[in-house]
């Protein structure tokens, strides 16, 4: 099966090299996006295969002679990449669907498709290759890969105003984070530089050496997924891509990242201490609020959307520090309880995400805006990517009986776990990483009620908003595959669980105490008496007293509806501008939280009496991410520049003694290392 | 139910303890002169029946005058004089505090948090009683000092020490009672106290014409 | 025979919390009639109103979707199906298991965020006013309210209702500090959740002061009716769930007989009889909060709700 896998990334290499090649023919775009979809979901289907088989040939690994000519790549798929092959390979299909109906319509607002059709399926293999790799070796270049990529997508809009900038942060923390995990491994592979997964996973490591991979898997790994303060790249980098292409970074790439970490610490340094668990949940729980608290404040919907993957970042890596805290505390049936809860978010997010992104692209298609104040009442003119994106919506802020509930439902069942750790520190810790979450949940449901209510409700605020034709049927089709995704797998998670078991129990040799003779109508994450949730039974018991009641109420006591004009308490105001916009819905949160954590300034300027200019109302967010650590490094290295700067202005003789007196330095130093 | 259950007698202590530490939430939350003062009361008299159940669970008298002290003083000519005081000096009826009401606030919580992670380990061989009661006498110890904190008005800076004052006599009533000498004698001294914070306010009242304490700094800056 | 027990309580308690919302509301609003001194409608007032607003033609805005008239559908029949899983006077209930303390209140929200959409969906300005504001309270009253949940969780073990029911009533809930204190933020919270004083006002329609009045300014008719409908529902629900968590005496628990029943049901009515008495005093004696003081108010019942989870661990290590 890993053999399969691997076809398929040679294959998308190879599509590559197609749209270089016939980038004059016309259909190109047909050919590389079908191609995609059809490598990403068998790649999806034999994930799923492998799985169902429960892992069964358990070393599928393969040694290829590639590479450096002493070093042999080591491939291996296990239950772990599986699972995360499987969310690649489905975001993959599904995004590369809805790249195919948009390269069949293109618009003026489409960069150019030669920028983006080569680099696409290099970046979709990339991040199967991160997956399948077994030495740090291979790791780390596909890693790279992937960044290299997804940073040629991001440029793909090079001309429009920022994307360049964007790009460039990009590059930067991508290339720290690379740094980062290079360091890892390499502490990891100790003095013999064993670089092969299997010899460093059985290698025992002292804490302060584990520690450090920890730290490091967290600046690397956790940098490239989005944790504050490493996220201040992603919400500038995943919006300028195309949309399908912030689609996949943000609804797939991230994955991968989670899954880097979920390999170095979970797998590869073994059992951690108890605080571990304890910073990461920390990390995790100041990501999702501040995500969100982002989130709220954009009127870019793109923009919206990319920090809103800091916040379900924030919300895997909450899962995942109780997953350590529990294993190190020997809690594995409880570490297996938290890990689901963060696979199954991985799935979750990875699903509406994508929608939500290719949503917004079809908005974007249809409309030539970005801005939310741009828009309003689509939902007359575009009724299927409204419906799409409104289940994604309700996904996302994690309502019943949508997906998202149910992760974050299983997470918040871990939490209340929590304080049976025996650390107190732990103990306080995790009411407030809990309340946390429940803020950042509710916050989500405040933004995506503002994101959909601006965007598709109300009146069209611009001529473009009321003229914005339905996207097409293939984009359609893969909008409602992912959003008939989103309430599938919030009734009958069943399906989902079993193949997150396999993984869960390979990290921490336990499963979910409920999943054992799994009853596919109810979830029972520990005991029936203690909890359970049924999605499939609140929605039957919701919908079906609601078209009995429906019906009832047609049949005996009133039918029928007067259209007129609104009421609005008899004032109502014909111009479109006097609906709440995104920033007047987001006023009372930022006024609420908006000082303390986003150093929010208000400027009211209001002219003298008898003067015609205009008031002026702004708002000026900073992000405290910036100012603690960004800026004060970057003034470090401009002053350490400006000092050096003297060097560069020396004569030829004096560069000479330079360049000696290294020589000397450097003899001198080798003479007494010996 | 039954009182002299050991677990009820727990539970009661518990109640009364962790009513204290509400109250001086309720301290810390109010804005208004007045309310402050009557939290205070509330306060004291908690503290009083706290006393009085301790004294009926360990079978000793002379906590009941301990309680009766409380009650008599704190709760009832403590307010009483305070509220004269207020009256009489005509001073702000809104509290002025340093930093927001929120933010005071999560500060406490943080600060219960701190006395609860303190005690723990200390007493974990003393009996639960000792514990439960410890870390209370500690919370309101810590709460107290944070109203003298966060607070710019004198009379609420008097109000905090007082509360300060009422968390050591819950915590030794809870270790099995202090001699009533000492008990005595703490009780005139917070009455002394009490004259000379009388006579100080009065005074920076009659040079600065108001109670905020910033007036007093060497290097304030308010305009007089 | 027990699964024929359990199916007919769950019915009889799908259709009593319905009977009984409008009485209730009606009942508040009477006894606060009274408090004014003036002589209030009767209580069975607001069943004619219902039966009134049922059979109007609705009257929709031009620009409506098919949103607009869906949602009261939605927002009705979510809070229903809420309030018939919340344990009232029986434990039995058949539906229970589907959903625990945390999914119950989820289930609300998925109400209010239907319920705000349809608020932006006409584009007056008065929807995005009412939608906003209900966000920003909802927003504040969640993390309050999972305090709240870890307390009960702690102190019984489980959120799964009908087990709280049964371990609060058995154990001296009451005595303990911290279940006082979760009962406090219970308070704060339901009066944001339910629209009351002080954190909103259910007989204005006043510009600065209203909030989910704001949002159903567009309805009218039936929709009006499902939706004034949810809002009763909600006032009982939040009032049995405060019963189910922390007064739960009288409650029938399993093997039950008949008998025992009949006095749940009546200790219940009793239960929300006396609710409504004292919400109605609570809320003559309060003034509506400034809406950004209602951050205090709600961040105060958060800080209740953490210092009484802080305080369960006190007690649990004991």
């Amino acid at each position: 099966m890993l053999g399969f896998v691997l076809w398929g990334v040679l294959a998308e290499g190879l599509f590559g090299v197609v749209a270089v090649a016939g980038r004059r023919v016309t259909s190109i775009g047909t050919v590389i996006y079908g191609g995609c979809l059809a490598v990403s979901l068998s790649v999806a289907l034999t994930a799923v295969l492998f799985l169902v088989q429960g892992g069964a040939p358990a070393n599928d690994a393969l040694i290829l002679p590639i590479g450096l000519p002493w070093l042999h790549a080591h491939f291996r798929l296990d239950v772990l990449s599986a699972f995360f092959l499987f969310v690649v390979g489905l975001g993959g299909a599904a995004v590369s669907l809805f790249a195919l109906g948009h390269s069949r319509h293109p618009n003026k607002h489409y960069p150019d498709p030669t920028r983006i059709l080569p680099f696409y399926p290099l970046f979709l293999a990339a991040m199967t290759l991160v997956l399948v790799a077994d030495d740090a070796f291979v790791f780390l270049f596909s890693w790279e890969f992937m960044s290299l990529s997804s940073w040629l997508l991001v440029l793909a809009n090079h001309r429009e105003k920022g994307n360049a900038d964007a790009a460039f942060i990009y590059l930067v923390m991508a290339g720290i984070g690379t740094v980062a995990l290079l360091f890892a491994f390499g502490l990891l592979a100790g003095v013999e530089g064993h670089y092969a997964f299997s010899a460093m996973r059985g290698a025992p490591h002292t804490v302060a050496l584990a520690t450090a991979v920890l730290l490091l898997a967290l600046i690397g790994a956790g940098g490239k997924a989005g944790i504050v303060p490493l996220h201040i790249w992603l919400p500038l980098a995943h919006p300028s891509a195309p949309s399908w292409v912030s689609a996949l970074m943000s609804g797939v790439m991230t994955k991968v990242a989670v899954y880097g970490f979920i390999r170095l610490t979970f797998d590869l340094v073994g059992p951690g201490q108890w605080w571990w668990g304890g910073l990461v949940m920390a990390i995790g729980g100041v990501t999702a609020v501040m995500g969100v608290l982002k989130a709220l404040m954009q009127h870019d919907l793109k923009r919206l959307l990319a920090y809103h993957t800091v916040e379900n970042i924030g919300i895997i890596f909450i899962a995942l520090g109780l997953a350590l805290a529990f294993g190190a505390n020997h809690r594995p049936a409880l570490a297996a309880l938290a890990l689901t809860a963060a696979l199954l978010h991985v799935f979750n997010h990875s699903v509406f995400k994508s929608l939500l992104f290719i949503g917004s692209g079809a908005v974007l298609w249809a409309t030539g805006n970005r801005n939310m104040e741009r828009q309003g009442g689509l939902i007359h003119r575009m009724p299927g990517t409204a419906l799409a994106f409104l289940l994604g919506s309700a996904a996302i802020s994690a309502l019943p009986p949508l997906n998202g509930f149910v992760s974050e439902w299983l997470l918040l069942q871990g939490l209340l776990f929590g304080p049976q750790l025996p650390q107190w520190p732990m103990k306080m810790e995790i009411p407030i990483v809990a309340a946390m979450l429940a803020l950042s949940a509710a916050l989500a449901a405040t933004c995506f009620v503002k994101a959909f209510g601006i965007v598709f409700l109300g009146r069209p605020r611009t001529p473009e908003a009321a003229q914005a034709p339905e996207t097409d049927r293939y984009s359609l089709t893969a909008m409602f595959f992912l959003a008939g995704l989103c309430v599938l797998v919030g009734i009958l998670p069943a399906p989902i669980l079993d193949l997150i078991e396999p993984a869960v129990r390979l990290l921490s040799g336990e499963t979910m105490a409920g999943a054992e003779g799994t009853n596919w109508l109810w979830l029972v994450p520990v005991d029936a008496a203690r909890s359970s949730y049924s999605g499939l039974a609140m929605l039957v018991l919701t919908a079906l007293a609601a078209v009995t009641l429906s019906l009832l109420i047609r049949r005996y006591l009133s039918h029928g509806v007067r259209r007129s004009a609104a009421w609005d308490c008899g004032f109502p105001d014909d111009s479109p501008s006097s609906q709440y916009t995104a920033s007047s819905f987001a006023q009372p949160i930022r006024r609420v939280f908006g000082t303390a954590l986003l150093a929010a300034r208000e400027e009211v300027t209001m002219p003298e009496p008898g003067d015609t200019s205009p008031a002026r109302f702004e708002v000026r967010l900073t992000d405290y991410a910036w100012n603690w650590f960004y800026r004060p490094p970057g003034r470090l290295v401009l002053s350490l520049a400006e000092w050096t700067s003297v060097m560069q202005r020396q004569s030829i003789r004096r560069y000479l003694g330079f360049m000696f007196a290294t020589l000397i330095i450097l003899l001198m130093v080798g003479m007494s290392w010996n | 139910m039954e009182f002299s259950d050991p677990k009820v007698q727990l539970q009661i202590a518990y109640l009364l303890g962790g009513s204290m530490v509400v109250v001086n939430f309720a301290l810390l939350y109010q804005s208004r002169m007045s309310s402050v003062i009557n939290a205070f009361a509330i306060h004291a008299t908690i503290l009083g029946l706290a006393v009085a159940w301790q004294a009926n669970v360990q079978n000793a008298p002379n906590l009941y005058i301990t309680a009766a002290i409380a009650l008599v003083f704190k709760a009832l000519a403590l307010p009483a004089a305070l509220h004269y005081v207020v009256r009489k000096l005509n001073v702000h009826r809104t509290v002025e505090m340093v930093f927001g009401t929120g933010l005071t606030m999560m500060a406490g919580v943080a600060l219960v948090g701190l006395a609860v992670m303190i005690m723990q380990p200390v007493t974990q061989h003393s009996g639960a009683l000792v514990t439960i009661d410890l870390i209370f006498a500690m919370a309101v110890l810590f709460l107290g000092v944070l109203m003298m904190i966060t607070r710019r008005n004198a009379v609420t800076q008097v109000i905090g020490f007082m509360a300060m004052e009422n968390g050591l006599i819950l915590a030794a009533v809870g270790v099995h009672g202090m001699p009533l000498v000492v008990e005595i004698s703490v009780a005139l001294a917070v009455l002394v106290a009490f004259i000379v914070f009388g006579l100080f306010l009065f005074r920076i009242r009659e040079r600065f014409y108001s109670l905020d304490v910033r007036y007093l700094d060497p290097d304030s800056r308010i305009p007089q | 025979m027990e699964l024929i027990t359990e199916g007919l309580i769950q019915i009889a308690q799908t259709a009593l919390v319905l009977a009984l919302a409008p009485g209730l509301t009606g009942l508040v609003r009477w006894v606060k009639a009274r408090l004014l001194r003036r002589r209030g409608t009767p209580i069975l007032q607001v069943y004619s109103d219902f039966a009134r607003l049922l059979r109007k033609k609705v009257v929709v805005a031009h620009n409506a979707s098919w949103l607009f008239r869906l949602v009261p559908y939605l927002v009705f029949n979510a809070v229903w199906t809420a309030a018939s899983l919340v344990p009232t006077f029986s434990t039995q209930l058949l539906f229970a298991p589907a959903a625990d303390l945390i999914a119950l209140i989820a289930l609300l929200s998925s109400a209010r965020f239907g319920l705000a959409l349809g608020a932006l969906d006409i584009g007056t300005s008065f929807g995005g006013l009412g939608a906003s504001r209900e966000m920003m309270i909802a927003s504040l009253a969640e993390p309050a309210m999972l305090m709240i949940v870890f307390t009960v969780s702690l102190f019984a073990g489980t959120t799964h209702l009908p087990a709280v029911a049964e371990y609060m009533s058995q154990h001296q809930a009451f005595l303990q500090v911290s279940v006082l204190l979760a009962a406090i933020a219970m308070v704060i919270v339901s009066l944001a959740e339910t629209a009351r004083i002080p954190v909103d006002n259910p007989a204005t329609h006043l510009e600065l002061t209203m909030v989910h009045e704001a949002m159903v300014l567009e309805y009218s008719g039936r929709h009006l009716a499902l939706i004034e409908a949810a809002g009763s529902l909600k006032l009982v629900l939040y009032l049995s769930l405060f019963c189910c968590l922390f007064v739960p005496w009288g409650i029938a628990h399993q093997a039950a007989t008949p008998l025992d029943i009949l006095a749940g049901l009546g200790i219940w009515v009793i239960k929300l009889a006396v609710g409504a008495v004292l919400l109605a005093v609570l809320e003559t004696c309060l003034a509506k909060m400034r809406l950004f003081r209602l951050a205090d108010l709600l961040g105060g019942g958060f800080l209740f709700g953490l210092l009484s989870v802080i305080l369960m661990f006190v007690f649990g290590s004991l």
